[in-house]
């Protein structure tokens, strides 16, 4: 592969901006007209176009599905009804950095336990009354309170207090300092709704304020939108209608494309991927999230109350192996810190854990055993390839001595009878964009989804200092010794971060391809246009 | 008493109690189904108090008995209920009742049904007479190869295989049955036809072979015999004497396959994004949405019975032994 390939596909996976290739061609001699011409033969267009109906698939959809915020489901209808046709208060961009969304401006006060956001002005909703405060508020609200039945409870449990100051502010008035609210506030769960007259959210009538406004939805089968004409962000979208479907069989997704259905879908059945890239008429994007799969160990629980064992089983696994046969190389190894490598002060804690049978030996024989038997519960459930990734993992662990007893557990209700229950499991996280929430939702001690049952105080202390740290020097430093801690002390074992791959139409362009969730952060209706 | 009308009111008593039992079974299977909709809902994100919270809002933690006397007594006045994905505070005012989720799910599957078993019924008694007339003749052998060889792969198989070659190789059909209300009757059609396909290629060969069968057995009968001696035409012999002696038999078959057409083609509906009643079905089992379950499983459970009872009115009709007993 000459240089200039390898940035020709550094910038297709969204690796690297526009910007950036611009600079390397030219520094390879590449004049900008050709330049330009091979972006968007990979799919990255100069100039953003505007018209066209495009068409989604998504893996996801259930008649089941529900329009409400506090409980959406999956993919299909976070990605029409929050990433097509909502704002939140903030936004992650492609970079992962955090963005003003609705809310134009936002600063700390009190050592950032009180944040204070300012609203665009002249934003209105669908209906064309003006986004206040009230709405912001009743926003929120709809997530916390005693009866909240919303995913988002808990990560909201944290604020005190919301109250509008003027026309254009909010202040959130939290229970301690946390510097990373903002990212909490960009979650999908929490777009901005209107406020009806007794002050809830009034999400039924599927008016908001984002780039599409409502036409139609069957749960599980489609939602239509079309072009919001009075959108804040100029020029966008680009697209004067979309239409997501839900294609949840695999095959039947990429036959949809191929056959010119659809412009784009995620998740192509993997292992016919190559044949999928010979299509001249189809792009693969692949970008490493921040989603993880792992097998927690319950450290109260013998022997994983044992760092020594631990220690050996966290040799003991081939990643490379797993990441290359079960999930066919669109993966990325775990070196068992749960933060993705994207994501702002994320470490690579030393050393690296990779399959070494003599360390596998050495700390058994440290823990005074010379052969270990495990039980570990595992079903596809907890993500696709637990049983395969498992099964290698027994082979591996077999020539250190440990002896890996694979229970194979019922797909139905597994979250419900076996996760958090079964000392030694298969699990799945997708990730969250800040270290502080994804280590105070899983690691800190009192966490609800503290699936190893880990309490280390140190970290627990680290934790809770980084929060309201300002200094970004220091909180790089206190993170760093976080994800340390984590990655010596704790039962957990992540095998890899997966990949989110994608399959497009080559009639569709875009920039920079964001990280944080799937679907270009799931803002592709607002994000992509017709080349 | 009309003795057709009396076996009727038999076979819709009996059919009432079989309801009445299946419902039982269909509350008691339900309610064993591990985990519970809360959580399947919720997620994995949801705390405690959260999943209590649902519970109570949809009355999950009444007992079992009870809840079952109160979902029959609703079934019985017409109210199949609320589906859980709209209950509690879900729902703010936008019930979704399981009859609206049903119904117009129910109305695709009704059509694509319709569209096959329009073709597929003539088709197969049609080629059952002719291979009964051509009877191990190469015509005969040929049909039974090839229904034989169709029923013997599984039904997804067939289905791709007709998706890569009358959609992907040479695109005629649409890959994507994936039909809304407001889709004209053509484009419905066109958009069902490789999954109407599949279906027919399924099921033509249980009908045809039963209808050969049927018929052959006739041809040995002594009437038949005579009809040949008067010097009939074998083709007048079989659709004037032997069909309609054969009618019970092949229409109990063609009840099966239609029963079939409505209660078990979720594959076929997974494979071509058919926005049918069996994926309603699937999906509400793995969501635990158990008001949507119940009422499925009692829709196909009337459709079975309702078919069969055709199928004994059909027997009846055309049998003047069960018509005039003595």
């Amino acid at each position: 592969m000459t240089e200039l390939e390898y940035w020709t596909q550094q910038i297709k996976k969204g690796r690297i901006s526009r910007r950036e290739f611009m600079g390397r061609a030219a520094a390879l001699g590449v004049t900008t007209a050709l330049a330009t011409t091979m972006l968007s033969e990979v799919g990255v267009a100069a100039e953003p176009k505007r018209g066209g109906s495009a068409k989604f698939g998504l893996a996801h959809g259930a008649t089941t599905d529900t329009g409400d915020p506090a409980a959406y489901p999956d993919t299909a209808t976070q990605i029409p009804f929050w990433g097509a046709m909502s704002n939140s208060l903030t936004e992650v961009d492609a970079k992962g950095n955090i963005q003003p969304d609705l809310a134009q401006s936002f600063e700390p006060a009190d050592k950032t336990a009180t944040w204070i956001f300012t609203l665009r002005k002249g934003v209105t909703f669908h209906n064309g009354k003006d986004v206040t405060p009230d709405d912001v508020i009743a926003s929120f609200r709809h997530h916390m309170g005693k009866d909240s039945k919303s995913a988002v409870k808990s990560v909201l449990a944290a604020i005190k207090d919301i109250k509008a100051d003027g026309k254009d502010k909010v202040i959130f008035t939290l229970d301690g300092g946390n510097a990373d609210f903002p990212y909490l506030t960009s979650d999908y769960h929490i777009p901005i709704m209107p406020a009806k007259a007794d002050g809830t959210a009034d999400w039924q009538s599927n008016v908001r304020t984002g780039p599409f406004t409502f036409v139609s939805w069957e749960p599980g089968v489609r939602a239509k939108l079309k072009r919001n004409p009075n959108y804040y962000e100029p020029g966008k979208p680009y697209f004067d209608d979309v239409e997501f479907l839900s294609i949840t069989d695999v095959a039947a997704r990429v036959n949809a494309l191929t056959t010119g259905e659809v412009h784009w879908i995620m998740r192509p059945d993997l292992k016919t991927l190559n044949l999928l890239q010979r299509n001249p008429n189809i792009t693969v994007n692949e970008v490493t999230g921040y989603g993880h799969y792992t097998f927690p160990m319950d450290v109260t629980v013998k022997p994983f109350d044992n760092v020594d064992v631990r220690t050996a089983l966290k040799y003991a696994i081939n990643r490379e192996e797993i990441a290359k046969k079960v999930f066919l190389g669109h993966a990325v190894p775990g070196n068992d810190n749960p933060i993705a490598p994207s994501v702002k002060f994320a470490s690579d804690p030393k050393p690296k854990y990779t399959y070494d049978v003599e360390k596998a030996k050495f700390y058994l024989k440290k823990a005074g055993l010379s052969s270990l038997k495990v039980d570990l519960s595992v079903a596809d459930e907890a993500f696709n390839g637990a049983i395969d990734a498992a099964v290698l993992y027994q082979e591996s662990a077999k020539a250190a001595g440990i002896d890996i007893n694979i229970i194979r557990e019922p797909n139905d209700g597994y979250f419900d009878n076996v996760w958090l229950k079964k000392p030694w499991c298969a699990d799945y996280w997708s990730g969250r964009p800040t270290v502080d929430w994804m280590l105070s939702v899983v690691y800190a001690k009192g966490a609800a989804w503290n699936e190893t049952h880990w309490d280390n105080p140190h970290f627990n202390d680290i934790l809770a200092q980084a929060r309201s740290e300002t200094d970004e020097k220091k909180r790089a430093t206190l993170y760093a010794e976080a994800q340390q801690l984590i990655h010596d002390d704790c039962g957990q074992i992540v095998i890899v971060f997966n990949n989110y791959v994608e399959a497009a139409s080559k009639k569709l362009a875009h920039g920079d391809i964001a990280a944080n969730w799937e679907c270009d952060g799931m803002k592709i209706a607002k994000r992509w246009w017709f080349a | 008493m009309n003795p057709i009308v009396r076996t009727v009111l038999q076979r819709l008593g009996l059919g009432l109690i079989t309801l009445f039992v299946v419902s039982i079974v269909i509350f008691s299977a339900v309610t064993m189904l591990p985990g519970d909709f809360a959580t399947a809902i919720l997620g994995q994100s949801a705390t405690p108090e959260t999943v209590a919270a649902f519970r109570r809002s949809v009355g999950l933690d009444h007992p079992p008995v009870a809840r079952y006397f109160v979902w029959i007594a609703g079934v019985l006045q017409g109210n199949f209920g609320e589906s859980f994905s709209s209950a509690g505070g879900l729902a703010g005012g936008h019930a979704r009742t399981v009859v609206s989720l049903i119904v117009p799910r129910l109305k695709n599957t009704l059509f694509l049904a319709g569209l096959t078993a329009s073709i597929a019924v003539p088709l197969s008694i049609g080629l059952g007479m002719l291979a009964a007339l051509y009877r191990n003749s190469l015509f005969d052998r040929v049909v039974n190869l090839v229904t034989l060889t169709w029923i013997s792969v599984p039904e997804f198989f067939v289905a791709y295989i007709l998706m890569l070659f009358l959609a992907i190789k040479f695109p005629i059909f649409y890959s994507l049955a994936n039909i809304a209300p407001d889709t004209p009757f053509l484009e419905r059609a066109a958009r069902s036809a490789l999954p109407s396909m599949t279906l027919l290629l399924v099921i033509v060969a249980h009908m045809m072979r039963m209808t050969r069968a049927a018929i052959i057995n006739l041809l040995a009968s002594p009437y038949i015999e005579t009809a040949r001696l008067k010097g009939v035409s074998p083709a007048r012999i079989i659709y004037r004497h032997a069909l309609p002696n054969a009618l019970a038999p092949i229409a109990t078959v063609v009840a099966l396959n239609l029963a079939y057409l409505v209660v078990g083609v979720v594959v076929v509906e997974v494979v071509f994004v058919y926005p049918g009643i069996g994926q309603l079905m699937v999906d509400s089992v793995s969501a635990r949405d158990i008001p949507v379950v119940q009422a499925c499983a009692l829709v196909f459970a009337v459709t079975y019975i309702g078919l069969n009872l055709l199928a004994d009115i059909v027997a009846i009709v055309t049998n003047p032994r069960l018509l005039h007993p003595r």
